[in-house]
């Protein structure tokens, strides 16, 4: 931690006029970190590491991409099979959007587990969930590109949830269209903000780490960097630990590329667009089934509110409460395992989510409606119920004096 | 270590929450003869893939296209040159315009790709009761079960329907065929096709063969995909355990 310093004459000018070996040194080497972070702690940079795999395979990509209906597919397929480990690339791409979602999905839990989104944490937070949300949206957007039977009838599912909304609806469907149905100015739009929307989230893992760096990391304890001892330097002891994760990381990865690269895709997305023909069972992508499986949980119109936009609203609220959750969560205690309560809900809720992805990817028939209902009633339950009233209730157990004091007892038992 | 375990676990099913969505489909459970391109090390047999090509060619080609595989990609499947000449020059296209302007037919080239056996959608939906046989170039990962698929539908058909299963005029019954009534009539007939390198004609032998061709034009990188998957992992694991002995050094004093 001894800020930067330098003999070399062209870095030390260079760095009086932009201070970028300062910075790197303060925020990436000297940057202190809870000692007692654990391997979930791993997912955040892993995510980063991901979205410049994802950008710079989708740059290629780009490079023999045709973003016209009648151009799309094949121009898809012409990079599978004729463009030089063109498949390569394409198959780093496809599954490198699933294992982008599945790391952020680890992070959001730990997240809810440890309580990091609490004081002062709520403004890292929101960052995060708009950086998911405009994942989300990239997600669907490339998606659509390859132009095949579930990308077209995916973008006309989708994109016709907004006509739910009463007299507004119609006009912003056909806005978003670009005509009356998706056809090729809806792909050619969609392809230029598919591109535009991952730099977009790159700004937003800035603001995300400056957040971090000014807030510090949480850590499985909960309690704040009080000493000295409480926390070591980023690097080398957190850069080779996430260097570890990547190793480890890359090996589930490259599992699905080189030997199941279709495992998380549709078979219907290798029959080219027909708006003529439509597939028995339309699904979006696995990260968004949860979410499906909410739209799809209400079926009763009330008064003039119709299904379709009860569906909707809860959606988007599904992902919109989290902004409250620092607010929500009445608990003074972070880590959960200090809160033998709450500590019980979390799983709950994580099955109640895999639930709800497991109802979203099924036809929507039978018991799996009702499933999904209580599913969805017990979502927003866990946080307008559960959260408000657990730190209430629930008696923390007592929280160790600092991060070190526990390693401290540890050693003096010893 | 038991974290890692862990959110292997919470990964797997969280896949298993995607892996769920695809198991929609009709009829029954489709049959798995097992192929020799499946698992870690699996590749193509080539001479499995050469009588494959021959079946498409002398009968699945009569109806089906395969536009996205070019004639010069038939080398993979073990034809040489001038097979591969004679094959592209058994159907012509029209040639670009001469200096007067005028549009003659010319045989294929092997550059070109597998030429469709009708000009258009509406002549070969004309020419085959009304329903438009469908492209094979990705009929292997297209459907639900792949190959599985492929296969078991090739063996599908049972000549007298369950009687209360009327199928209309025109179609025939296959046990794996979404709804069962299917436009294209059974194909696989003992001894259809002569293999040129001996091999018994059976249905099965045939379904097998032309299953793995079909697989093949879907996949055509998949012997450079797996072989290059091991190498990768291979590396991995080592730099991996490297990058993991080397945190422990680094650690070693602050646990």
């Amino acid at each position: 931690m001894s800020g930067f310093q330098t003999n070399n004459k062209v870095v030390s000018w260079l760095d009086q006029r932009l201070p970028i070996f300062s910075m790197m040194q303060h925020s990436a080497i000297d940057y202190p970190t809870p000692r007692n972070l654990n391997y979930w702690w791993n997912f955040g940079s892993l995510a980063g590491f991901v979205l410049v795999i994802m950008i710079l395979t989708g740059v290629v990509l780009v490079m023999n991409y045709a973003s016209h209906t009648s151009m799309a597919f094949d121009s898809v397929e012409r990079i599978m099979r004729d463009v030089n480990y063109g498949w390569l690339i394409r198959y780093l791409h496809m599954n490198g959007a699933s294992m982008f979602f599945i790391l952020v999905y680890i992070h959001i839990f730990r997240n809810l587990y440890y309580g990091s989104y609490k004081s002062p944490r709520e403004v890292l937070w929101w960052i995060g969930i708009v950086i998911y949300l405009a994942m989300m949206a990239t997600g669907f957007l490339g998606y659509v590109l390859p132009w095949g039977q579930m990308s077209f009838w995916g973008a006309t599912v989708i994109t016709n949830l907004f006509s739910a909304f009463p007299i507004v609806g119609e006009p912003i469907v056909t806005w978003l269209w670009g005509g009356f149905s998706v056809d090729n100015p809806t792909l050619s739009r969609f392809f230029s903000l598919h591109y535009l929307l991952p730099f977009v989230i790159f700004g937003l893992v800035v603001l995300h780490v400056w957040a971090l760096h000014t807030v510090k990391s949480n850590n499985p304890l909960g309690v704040e960097i009080k000493t000295p001892a409480d926390a070591i330097p980023f690097h080398p002891y957190y850069t080779i630990k996430d260097l570890f994760g990547i190793g480890v990381f890359l090996m589930f990865y490259l599992a699905f590329v080189f030997w199941a690269p279709n495992f998380f895709g549709e078979p219907d997305n290798y029959i080219p667009a027909n708006p003529m023909v439509t597939p028995p069972h339309i699904v979006p992508e696995w990260y968004y089934l949860p979410f499906y499986a909410i739209l799809r949980a209400f079926t009763t119109d009330i008064w003039i509110i119709s299904a379709k936009l009860q569906g909707v609203v809860a959606m988007f609220g599904a992902i919109l409460i989290l902004f409250a959750l620092p607010w929500l969560d009445t608990s003074k205690v972070r880590s959960a395992r200090f809160r033998p309560l709450y500590r019980q809900f979390f799983w709950l809720f994580l099955i109640d989510c895999l639930i709800l992805g497991y109802v979203g990817g099924k036809p929507a028939e039978g018991i799996l409606i009702t499933v999904g209902q209580i599913a969805t009633a017990y979502y927003f339950f866990h946080f307008l119920v559960l959260m408000p009233v657990l730190g209430r209730i629930e008696k923390p157990k007592p929280l160790p004096a600092s991060i070190s004091a526990p390693v401290l007892k540890e050693k003096a038992h010893a | 270590m038991r974290k890692l375990v862990l959110s292997a676990i919470v990964a797997a099913g969280l896949t298993a929450v995607g892996g769920t969505a695809q198991a929609s489909g009709g009829g029954e459970p489709l049959m798995k003869p097992g192929f020799s391109w499946e698992g870690v090390f699996g590749r193509y047999d080539k001479g499995e893939l050469k009588r494959g090509f021959e079946v498409f060619h002398q009968v699945c080609s009569n109806c089906h296209g395969l536009r996205l595989v070019a004639y010069r990609n038939l080398a993979a499947v073990g034809l040489d040159q001038e097979e591969i000449k004679t094959v592209a020059a058994e159907r012509e296209l029209p040639d670009a315009p001469n200096d007067e302007g005028m549009v003659s037919p010319r045989p294929g080239r092997p550059s070109d790709k597998y030429i469709d056996p009708f000009p258009n959608e509406k002549a070969a939906a004309s020419a085959n009761g009304g329903a438009a046989p469908p492209d094979l170039s990705l009929m292997a990962k297209a459907r639900v079960g792949g190959p599985n698929y492929v296969y078991s539908l090739m063996l599908g058909f049972v000549e007298n329907p369950p009687a209360d299963h009327p199928i209309p005029e025109g179609k025939y019954f296959n046990t794996y065929f979404p709804g069962n009534a299917i436009s294209m009539p059974p194909q696989l007939m003992e001894d259809l096709v002569t293999y040129a390198d001996g091999t018994k004609a059976t249905p099965e032998q045939m379904a097998k063969d032309i299953t793995a061709f079909l697989n093949w034009a879907a996949e055509p990188e998949l012997d450079e995909r797996k072989s290059m998957g091991l190498k990768v992992m291979i590396f991995l694991l080592v730099f991996t355990a490297m990058l993991y002995a080397l945190k422990r050094q680094i650690w070693k004093n602050i646990h």
